[in-house]
């Protein structure tokens, strides 16, 4: 039989297409295999410069590694930890809130005074033009936070100038600084309220300062 | 022979541009085009997607029998996308943060099913490759196009980040047309993208139309204007 006639043939379309399939997943799982370890290492080093940002300053442990697992404000948090001879200095943690398109996503810096070293917006889906002004290469506004805590300005003044509070909002945007807001104080609350575990200290001296 | 393949490539970047003339793959292009770099970027991707999905299919047109082609060439095209997905995540990085989203449209862009189509599942392997190469150069081209006159109007800069795709080599493409500019929203957002595309395509018509005439007139050199 020539390979006209066969082609015709109802059995040659079943192992036509699971030739097919056999193939291209073959492909596929070679390529993952291939990329996996230097996705990863993208990843990570996406990760890590995220958190020099908003952490600032040298320390001696690998983030990455020491985190903990908590129930935070929006479902579990990963809390990424930096320690300096053994002491838990810093931590950085993700944050989200609701803007005028959709989720925002934060990452916060936060020292173990309780002040906020940094926060960026890492992912988000606002207007260009208006709402994206939450970006740190668009506008210094999210430089606003860096240094306050959840005592200042006083809780009720955690808000944007509109709600009266302290913080600016955009012409024409006022959702979107809200949400970030929000999620940070958000993120300030979640640090109070797991102190002592986030700090990794039972000493009865740092009970007392809570 | 070789004029097959001038033929080809003069079809492929202008006559039948894959956005200008055949009005195709109009998903990635709105969506893509607010930068002239992301043009380029998603223009390339496209393009090596093109250019080997034509010559795999090309290369099999014999076997594969006319009842299955369809589920054949859609599974050999998501492979081919999913293969530059996953090498563009794990060593370029920086540009699958800004196109990453967009990549796995490209499965949806009927282009890439219509070349197949259209020119690889009837021609041999060389100039199936030809076709696919210069099919995605022309989408390339109509893309960074669009996406310059959008960046420009709307921001004033053109090819920004442009280092994130080439390099740090080529980060003298980065330029700022209008100093102090404002923006113009309008164009970074869709309907900008609409306006564009629709008066690009205004352009080539006026173009061609002016060849054609030119043509004529030089194909008729005694012809007197005529008075009507």
């Amino acid at each position: 039989m020539n390979l006209e006639q066969l082609r015709g043939n109802l059995a040659y379309q079943g192992v036509l297409l699971g030739g097919t399939a056999l193939l291209t997943t073959a492909a596929l799982a070679l390529a993952a295999r291939a990329t996996d370890a230097d996705i990863h290492a993208a990843e990570a080093l996406d990760m890590k410069q995220s958190f020099a940002v908003v952490l600032p300053g040298q320390y001696d442990n690998d983030l990455l590694k020491d985190t903990l697992q908590l129930n935070g404000p929006n479902g579990e948090v990963t809390v990424y930890r930096a320690r300096r001879a053994g002491q838990v200095e810093a931590l950085v943690y993700k944050v989200s809130g609701n803007g005028y398109a959709g989720v925002i996503d934060c990452i916060m810096g936060i020292d173990r005074s309780g002040h906020i070293t940094g926060v960026r917006v890492i992912k988000h889906k606002e207007t260009p033009g208006l709402g994206d002004k939450i970006e740190a290469a668009k506008n210094s506004w999210i430089f606003a936070f860096e240094g306050k805590s959840l005592g200042d300005p006083a809780a009720d003044k955690w808000a944007v100038k509109k709600d009266g509070g302290v913080f600016d909002q955009f012409a024409g945007a006022t959702i979107t600084p809200r949400g970030v807001v929000k999620a940070v104080k958000g993120g300030l609350e979640f640090f109070e309220k797991n102190r002592a575990q986030l700090l990794d200290v039972s000493a009865p001296k740092e009970i007392k300062h809570e | 022979m070789s004029n097959i393949y001038s033929r080809i490539s003069k079809e492929s970047l202008w006559d039948n541009n894959i956005v200008f003339a055949q009005i195709l793959g109009l998903c990635p292009t709105m969506a893509v085009t607010s930068s002239a770099t992301n043009g380029l970027g998603m223009g390339l991707a496209t393009t090596a997607v093109l250019l080997t999905s034509n010559m795999i299919i090309s290369s099999i047109r014999n076997i594969v029998s006319e009842e299955v082609r369809i589920p054949v060439y859609i599974v050999i095209i998501a492979t081919l996308v999913t293969l530059v997905d996953v090498s563009m995540n794990a060593w370029a990085h920086g540009l699958y943060k800004v196109l990453g989203l967009y990549i796995a449209l490209i499965v949806a862009n009927c282009a890439v099913l219509g070349r197949a189509e259209a020119f690889a599942a009837k021609n041999p392997v060389l100039p199936s490759g030809m076709d696919g190469l210069m099919m995605g150069l022309g989408f390339t081209f109509a893309l960074t196009t669009i996406g310059a006159v959008r960046e420009i109007l709307g921001a004033g800069t053109l090819f920004a980040d442009a280092h994130l795709l080439l390099g740090q080599a080529f980060s003298f493409m980065e330029l700022k047309i209008i100093p102090n500019y404002k923006g113009f929203l309008l164009m970074i957002l869709p309907p900008g993208g609409f306006l564009v595309l629709g008066f690009l395509i205004a352009g080539k018509r006026v173009i061609d139309r002016n060849r054609a005439q030119r043509a004529v007139v030089a194909a008729t050199p005694d012809a007197e204007p005529v008075a009507s």
